[in-house]
């Protein structure tokens, strides 16, 4: 079986690596025109900021590649033909396929401004963007990002750090309006604004300016004032990088469409990550899921169809992360911009504005918590999934919160001041129960009262 | 995974160029350049023999002073968060013509206090007024590369609580280390032989004190009193009973980056080159068979020594071999190349290729320990921050890609691959023994029966 993955992200290699730990006699081949080895796009702004080297953006050693017999082509692929089941290169000979997975990823969605193609505007996605911006940036002195997603924010930081001066538009009224409720985008505005980025919310892109040069010199917003620019960012959103195959034959809509399996249209072709697309996608999941979480996810159902053993996509529980300049921020389940009926949210600030949590949950019968989300503090995965998945009542959870704490030793729990906060809010008597470090390991001497005591962590197998 | 190339062209010395320096950290920045001229000229004069206090307050002060100043003054401006921006622009820290040199000076500066100290007379006699009021006579090399330890693993201390002021558990740890240097491995050793006893590190213990249980060293103890006696006791609590109870609840941690003086050096001006450690699977090969050979070497010269007391067995042919490890590990080895080389190969290469104390640390933080490092579910994205900031090479981030504890014998628990992390996937751990690998299943990324053996075989 000859294996040809189309792109060499997350999702693609992930799939790639699957595959041969079951098939050790398949023969894959990698082919991106992108990079020659497989690297970290989420760190893409560290290598920007000199935090880390391109070098280190790779998670394999070179060696890797070799010795788990995994070809790399670094060309284009110009156009599938899924009849022949051959790729068309741009430089190299025609490449044969028995399976082929899509995982091509994303390009950067710009909506048509005037002067979007003025030298010194880019998006930021792949590896090239990085290379352009390097050039574009150099003794750059203000900068306009416009886009309040993550990139914008990271595209910021990194400006940033180069001693640019930065203007950063957000179309929505808070920062991360799209997906993150009203208090915690405030938080964020506050801390872009410590850093010194000059942050303009509700605020919209009209057109970009050029000299007489053809680099960008200012833009423009809706409402007509002019900020002066030597470099602009578009960090608007990202689309399916399907483009080229509009011609294949394979079904397209925004991206490839794909079952629950992640098989196309066409025969012995599949598809996964930010390019796929489902026909039906899972209950409160977006059909084309854009997250680096999912691609990797996608990549490992993937394998299983290109094996001849699918498995219908059953991700679990939704989860996230990001890091806003100094503030990480971390999601478990399902947190909404505002709650829908029957549901309520338990929000808790820290006095420094810096951290925040979320709980949201039902607001009848079990009260069962929905999904959470810390800001400025950091939670286990793995406890927040089995209570969110079991179903775990919202006092239950509280009472057991630290056992989800993930925060370095010596830090101070968060858990209090949120179980305060719903004892306030509902006036009831919550304790938290779990403890953690040395009184944790306390609760387990066999003295009077610690069976009542015994760590909820415990009882999870965690 | 490539590293930071081995020489890099770059001359530029600004960690970030966002950040440049302030009129008051520029004249900082002068005042430590005078101190060092100073310094460089009583080197090379009877400058210092003439005027021992002017020259140690002049050179002293303004090395120290401006060292200080300008650090608190750079870290204080800066928002307190993980702030390692423009790293590898550095000519200091990323192997350029800055850190080379730097690295030469320092391999220098070893083998003149190691084997030509007559040639840093001029510099000894800076520290004399230091050393007659702490210890009431005059400086000798040893006393002098004490002062320099002691001087930047504080003044570097200070550095690291003001760059990782935003996690308690770096604050803590490095006053810990700042502490035991200037109580444990400066003063109370002084004061000792001020009030005439053996000078005494009660920190400092075989294997890493090589030669505390070498017979003459123990005749030498027995013979200096009651005090010199329970070193010797003290000595072997630490290793045979300290070592593996507090190795069994916290991992090595808890001599290697708390309490030890190379981890102290290392933690603190080491810090500015931790990411130059070397993270291929080849180096870790290296690692294993260079540390557990010393720690071989050590326990057989010590007991053939004694072998050799007792029995005549060898002829003295083990003093040679204590010697011969005293001049390669305990010189070269631990001094010139592990902390010569922090510009060039990271501030761990003693820590993690030689030390035979950090060995025996090892050997029972791998296989009896509560100690880990728990990665978070699915939260890894990979992106390299903790591998790159792992100062003892570890590859932390090929762990955290598949949800598994990192269990290393080398893991010193710096805890930096925790603060550096973007997304909150590393936690420092003490728990029970079961299930302390964790699992491919926790990695969660998705419904499926994930595979136990990685694809790549390796690890």
């Amino acid at each position: 079986m000859h294996l040809v993955v189309l792109g060499n992200g997350v999702a693609g290699v992930t799939a790639a690596r699957y595959v041969r730990q079951r098939d050790p006699s398949a023969r894959i081949t990698l082919v991106s025109d992108e990079a020659e080895h497989f690297f970290a796009r989420t760190a893409l702004m560290y290598a920007y900021m000199g935090q880390l080297t391109r070098g280190h953006l790779e998670p394999y050693e070179r060696g890797f590649w070799g010795k788990n017999r995994l070809h790399l082509v670094h060309d284009r692929v110009e156009r599938v033909d899924v009849a022949a089941k051959q790729l068309h290169l741009r430089s190299g000979e025609p490449l044969g396929y028995d399976r082929l997975l899509l995982a091509t990823g994303s390009v950067p969605m710009f909506f048509g401004w005037p002067g979007q193609d003025l030298h010194g505007v880019q998006g930021l996605y792949h590896l090239q963007d990085l290379d352009r911006m390097e050039a574009a940036t150099r003794g750059v002195e203000r900068a306009v990002v416009v886009g309040g997603g993550l990139i914008g924010v990271e595209m910021a930081e990194m400006l940033h750090t180069r001693g640019v001066h930065v203007t950063f538009l957000i179309r929505e009224p808070w920062a991360m309006g799209h997906f993150l409720p009203e208090e915690e985008g405030r938080l964020v505005e506050r801390e872009t604004r410590r850093h010194g980025i000059d942050l303009r919310t509700s605020t919209e892109l009209e057109r970009l300016v050029g000299d007489e040069g053809g680099r960008v010199r200012a833009a423009v917003t809706t409402t007509g004032e002019e900020i002066p620019a030597q470099f602009v960012g578009l960090t608007t959103g990202v689309r399916p990088n399907v483009d080229f195959l509009r011609e294949s034959g394979i079904e397209l809509n925004r991206g490839v469409l794909v079952d629950r399996c992640f098989r196309t249209s066409a025969p012995d072709v599949f598809a996964a990550g930010d390019c796929a697309e489902f026909r039906e996608p899972l209950p409160g999941r977006k059909p084309v899921e854009q997250l680096w979480y999912t691609a990797r996810a996608h990549g490992a159902f993937a394998a299983h169809a290109i094996l001849g053993h699918p498995r219908p996509y059953r991700p679990g529980v939704f989860y996230n992360s990001a890091k806003f300049f100094d503030v990480e921020y971390q999601t478990y389940g399902r947190i909404d911009l505002r709650p829908p009926e029957g549901e309520s949210t338990l929000y808790w600030e820290h006095p420094d504005g810096r951290a925040a949590a979320r709980l949201q949950h039902e607001t009848d019968g079990q009260r069962r918590v929905v999904g959470v989300s810390v800001m400025g503090a950091r939670h286990r995965h793995a406890v927040w999934a089995a209570w969110i998945e079991a179903g775990w009542g919202v006092e239950a959870v509280l009472a057991a919160l630290p056992s989800a704490d993930f925060d370095p030793e010596l830090t101070r729990e968060v858990a209090p001041a949120l179980v305060e906060a719903y004892n306030r809010q509902h006036g009831t008597w919550v304790r938290v129960q779990a403890r953690r470090g040395w009184r944790e390991w306390m609760a387990r001497l066999p003295m009077r009262g610690n069976a009542a005591k015994t760590p909820l962590r415990a009882s999870l197998h965690l | 995974m490539a590293d930071v190339p081995v020489f890099n062209p770059s001359l530029a010395l600004a960690e970030n160029p966002a950040y440049e320096a302030t009129p008051f950290q520029k004249a900082m920045l002068a005042a430590l350049a005078a101190g060092l001229l100073v310094l460089l000229v009583c080197l090379f004069s009877d400058l210092a023999a003439r005027y021992p206090v002017p020259m140690f307050t002049l050179g002293g002060g303004l090395t120290v002073g401006g060292g200080l100043l300008y650090v608190v003054d750079r870290y204080r401006r800066l928002p307190p968060g993980v702030r390692n921006e423009a790293t590898m622009f550095s000519s200091n820290q990323a192997r350029g013509p800055v850190g080379w040199v730097l690295g030469l000076l320092l391999t220098g500066l070893y083998v003149l206090l190691y084997w030509y100290p007559h040639l840093l007379d001029g510099l000894i006699r800076v520290v004399d007024p230091l050393s007659y009021t702490i210890h009431g006579a005059a400086a000798n090399q040893w006393f002098l590369y004490g002062t320099i330890y002691t001087a930047a693993v504080l003044v570097m201390g200070v550095r690291a609580l003001l760059k990782y002021r935003h996690t308690k558990y770096q604050v803590v740890r490095t006053l810990s280390v700042m502490f035991f240097q200037l109580g444990f491995a400066f003063l109370i050793p002084q004061l000792l032989v001020r009030f005439r006893e053996p000078e005494l590190y009660f920190h400092y213990f075989w294997p890493l004190d090589y030669d505390l249980f070498f017979p003459p060293t123990a005749e030498y103890l027995l013979s200096e009193g009651r005090l010199g006696a329970f070193m010797l006791f003290w000595g072997a609590v630490l290793i045979l009973i300290a070592t593996p109870v507090l190795t069994y609840f916290f991992g090595k941690r808890w001599y290697c980056s708390w309490v030890c003086g190379c981890g102290g050096l290392a933690e603190t001006a080491g810090d500015p080159y931790r990411h130059l450690s070397d993270k291929s699977t080849r180096a870790w090969r290296v690692e294993r068979v260079l540390i557990h050979s010393i720690l071989l070497f050590i326990v057989v010269t010590t007991g053939l020594l004694w072998a050799d007391r007792a029995w005549g067995l060898l002829g003295g042919a083990s003093s040679a071999l204590a010697k011969w490890y005293g001049f390669y590990i305990g010189a070269i080895f631990s001094g010139v190349i592990g902390v010569g080389f922090y510009p060039l190969m990271g501030s761990r290469v003693w820590c993690r290729f030689g030390c035979p104390m950090a060995a025996i640390l090892g050997l029972q933080q791998r296989f009896f320990s509560r100690f880990r490092i728990t990665t978070n579910g699915g939260q890894c994205i990979a992106c390299g921050n903790c591998s790159t900031y792992c100062e003892m090479g570890i590859d932390v981030r090929w762990y955290a890609q598949r949800g598994q504890s990192v269990i290393r014998a080398s893991c010193v628990g710096c805890g930096m691959c925790a603060t550096v992390c973007p997304r909150g996937v590393l936690r420092l751990e003490n728990g029970p023994q079961e299930g302390r690998f964790g699992s491919a299943h926790l990695n969660l990324i998705g419904d499926l029966d994930v595979l136990e053996e990685p694809a790549d075989g390796s690890r």
